[in-house]
């Protein structure tokens, strides 16, 4: 057996106790009504910190441990000299109340940053606070709702394709919009039924291309055409920027509103669901709702912008994640036009690779080439009794990070493949002849799987009906089994 | 028992309809983990959502098949939503309609037909 992960009987920080209390005299600081005892702060040496953090890595599994094609999340690499910079003392002990003289260079790495992430995208103006991907299409659908209100146009239509990412949804949903979906055609956008659900309520169409079966929308400035004939707002998810960088951009296809996801696109951990950073790029008509503030530069230097009356107000503390901003500058600078441009080629070509490579083993529904993921089918497995789940853990015991499951809802038994630039032939090679392999294997061990790993099969039913989200409610669960 | 595109199967008894999943919708679902029922006395419209349905897979809309108002709902699902699994078209039913026309039920898929629809 090959043991993929350690597995660590490991306690919580709290169940520790590695160093001797030193008791503190406070009689003279602090006044006895706001006095505790027993304060829930562990008391631990460093090695013992070191220790426990190693163990949970070492039962972890990242990109830095393994191939992780997990489509629409780009897992790619994340280079270790982006992690050096952001760590400089001049970034990372700097504080957001310091007077703007005294941090020039970080206003004006935020500056460029918002000069390079507009021209990269075709956009006039980009606001670098949203703090993940969903925030920024938030954002821009509030910039939007704006942009008609001050129009005087009340519109509360949003419509977004079967093949959008449930976030769109999501974010709709929260801003009380109401949502109208409209189905594919060979999954694309089907223009008839975006004409007839286009009219004087649409808000705004959000669309990602390519779309989430990897598949570049090739009508797409037919697509912009309907809907500013409604006189709605087109919005670009860039969740599938990697494969279009230096290519083409959401501006040549005539969106007006755009989110990025540094943390997908330019190399930003996604670290345990974040941080993340979802900077949004608008055309010249959106630019004064932007939330305040922008960093702009006067004749006395770079400065936080508040003065801008239209502006939707601010969507987080202070300026965004800046220190992902630092890590995407300096990837971007780093790569230049030309590398961004062949990351993109890469990413497509890697994915077209495994898609061709895995003819006769999976089914892939819709022809033709794919941008940087697509979407296979195990459905004809369904008869084995081998379900799409059952390949995603068997492939754990190989050491791969599964794909993403059941998404789009369009494909039945669907695994979203998105292998990312970053991966070698050999990675690639190397996957496709364990899914080859795993497909024909017995059925009641890929159904028992994973076996290698620190944590065996998840009992998803059970967990979803009888959730224990903290490690008191695991003690009281224990204590008293039901 | 005539049966909607959205997968719900609806049951004439009187002038009540008995609404649930189909069991095609339970299998693609797979474990339904939980059931959001309307609540009694809301008067529903042919085609609106009127609860929701949680796998570990996917989170579904269960949709009116007719017009009228909700009269029952199974509260046995709140504690037990494996019954939608195990059987669909009995005791995993979800709500009893009270139809302000209750044509509109005979207008849906007959078995044949919902068949056809599912590739069968």
């Amino acid at each position: 057996m090959t043991f993929r992960q350690a597995h660590w009987d490991e306690p919580l920080l709290m169940e520790k106790r590695s160093a001797p209390d030193v008791p503190i005299d406070v009689a003279d600081l602090v006044p006895p009504k706001l006095r505790r005892e027993g304060l829930a702060i562990p008391n631990l040496a460093e090695f013992d910190v070191v220790r426990h953090f190693t163990r949970l890595s070492q039962m972890n599994f990242g990109i830095d441990t393994g191939f992780y094609p997990l489509g629409s999340c780009t897992m790619k690499f994340n280079p270790k000299f982006t992690e050096e910079l952001a760590a400089l003392p001049t970034v990372a002990r700097i504080h957001p109340d310091q007077d703007e003289a005294t941090v020039q260079g970080a206003l004006r790495l935020l500056y460029e940053l918002q000069g390079i992430l507009a021209k990269i995208a075709g956009m006039d103006a980009v606001t670098l606070q949203p703090a993940a991907g969903a925030q920024g299409e938030y954002t821009g659908l509030l910039l939007a709702a704006a942009y008609h209100r001050d129009r005087g146009e009340t519109r509360n239509q949003v419509i977004l394709p079967d093949t959008a990412h449930g976030t769109n949804f999501a974010s709709a949903g929260m801003l009380g919009y109401d949502i109208v979906e409209i189905p594919s055609k060979d999954g694309r956008v089907d223009l008839k039924a975006l004409e007839s659900a286009a009219g004087d309520k649409t808000l705004a169409f959000m669309l990602t291309n390519p779309n989430t079966l990897g598949i570049f929308e090739e009508h797409v400035l037919e697509i912009a055409d309907v809907v500013h004939a409604a006189g709605g707002l087109l919005y670009y998810d860039g969740a599938n920027f990697n494969a279009i960088l230096g290519r083409t951009s959401p501006g040549k296809m005539n969106f007006d509103i755009v989110h990025f996801n540094l943390h997908k696109t330019f190399t930003t951990p996604h670290g345990g669901g974040g941080p993340g950073a979802g900077p949004v790029g608008v055309k010249k008509a959106l630019e004064p709702f932007l939330p305040v503030p922008l960093v702009s530069l006067n004749g006395r230097g770079y400065h936080l912008d508040y003065d801008r009356p239209k502006s939707i107000g601010k969507v987080r503390a202070w300026y965004g994640n800046f220190a992902l901003l630092v890590r995407a500058y300096a990837y971007i600078l780093r790569m230049g036009g030309d590398g961004l441009r062949e990351v993109s080629d890469r990413a497509v070509l890697n994915a077209n690779y495994v898609r061709h490579r895995l003819q006769g083993v999976l089914d892939v529904p819709f022809g033709g080439l794919r941008k940087h993921e697509f979407v296979a089918s195990a459905a004809s497995l369904t008869a084995k009794g081998i379900r799409t789940v059952d390949l995603a853990k068997r492939l754990m015991d190989f050491g791969y990070h599964p794909p993403t499951v059941y998404f789009p809802h369009l494909v039945e038994e669907a695994l979203m493949i998105e292998p990312t630039e970053t991966e070698t032939k050999e990675t690639l090679d190397a996957f496709v002849e364990a899914l080859t392999k795993i497909v024909g294997e017995d059925p009641d061990v890929l159904r028992s799987a994973p076996q290698n790993t620190a944590v065996r099969r998840v009992d998803e039913v059970r967990a979803a009906r009888e959730p224990i989200l903290s490690a008191r409610m695991a003690r009281a669960a224990k204590a008293a089994p039901s | 028992m005539r049966y909607t595109k959205d997968h719900e199967w609806a049951k004439l008894e009187g002038k009540r309809v008995r609404v649930g999943i189909t069991d095609h919708a339970q299998t693609e679902l797979t474990d339904v983990v939980y059931v959001e029922l309307p609540a009694v006395g809301k008067s529903v419209k042919h085609g609106e959502p009127i609860g929701t349905v949680e796998s570990v897979k996917a989170v579904s809309e269960i949709f009116a098949p007719a017009s009228g108002t909700v009269v029952e709902v199974n509260k046995t699902l709140v504690n037990q939503p494996e019954l939608v699994n195990k059987d669909p078209y009995g005791s995993g039913w979800m709500v009893v309609l009270e139809a302000s026309d209750p044509k509109e039920v005979s207008s849906l898929m007959d078995p044949a037909a919902y068949r056809h629809h599912i590739g069968e």
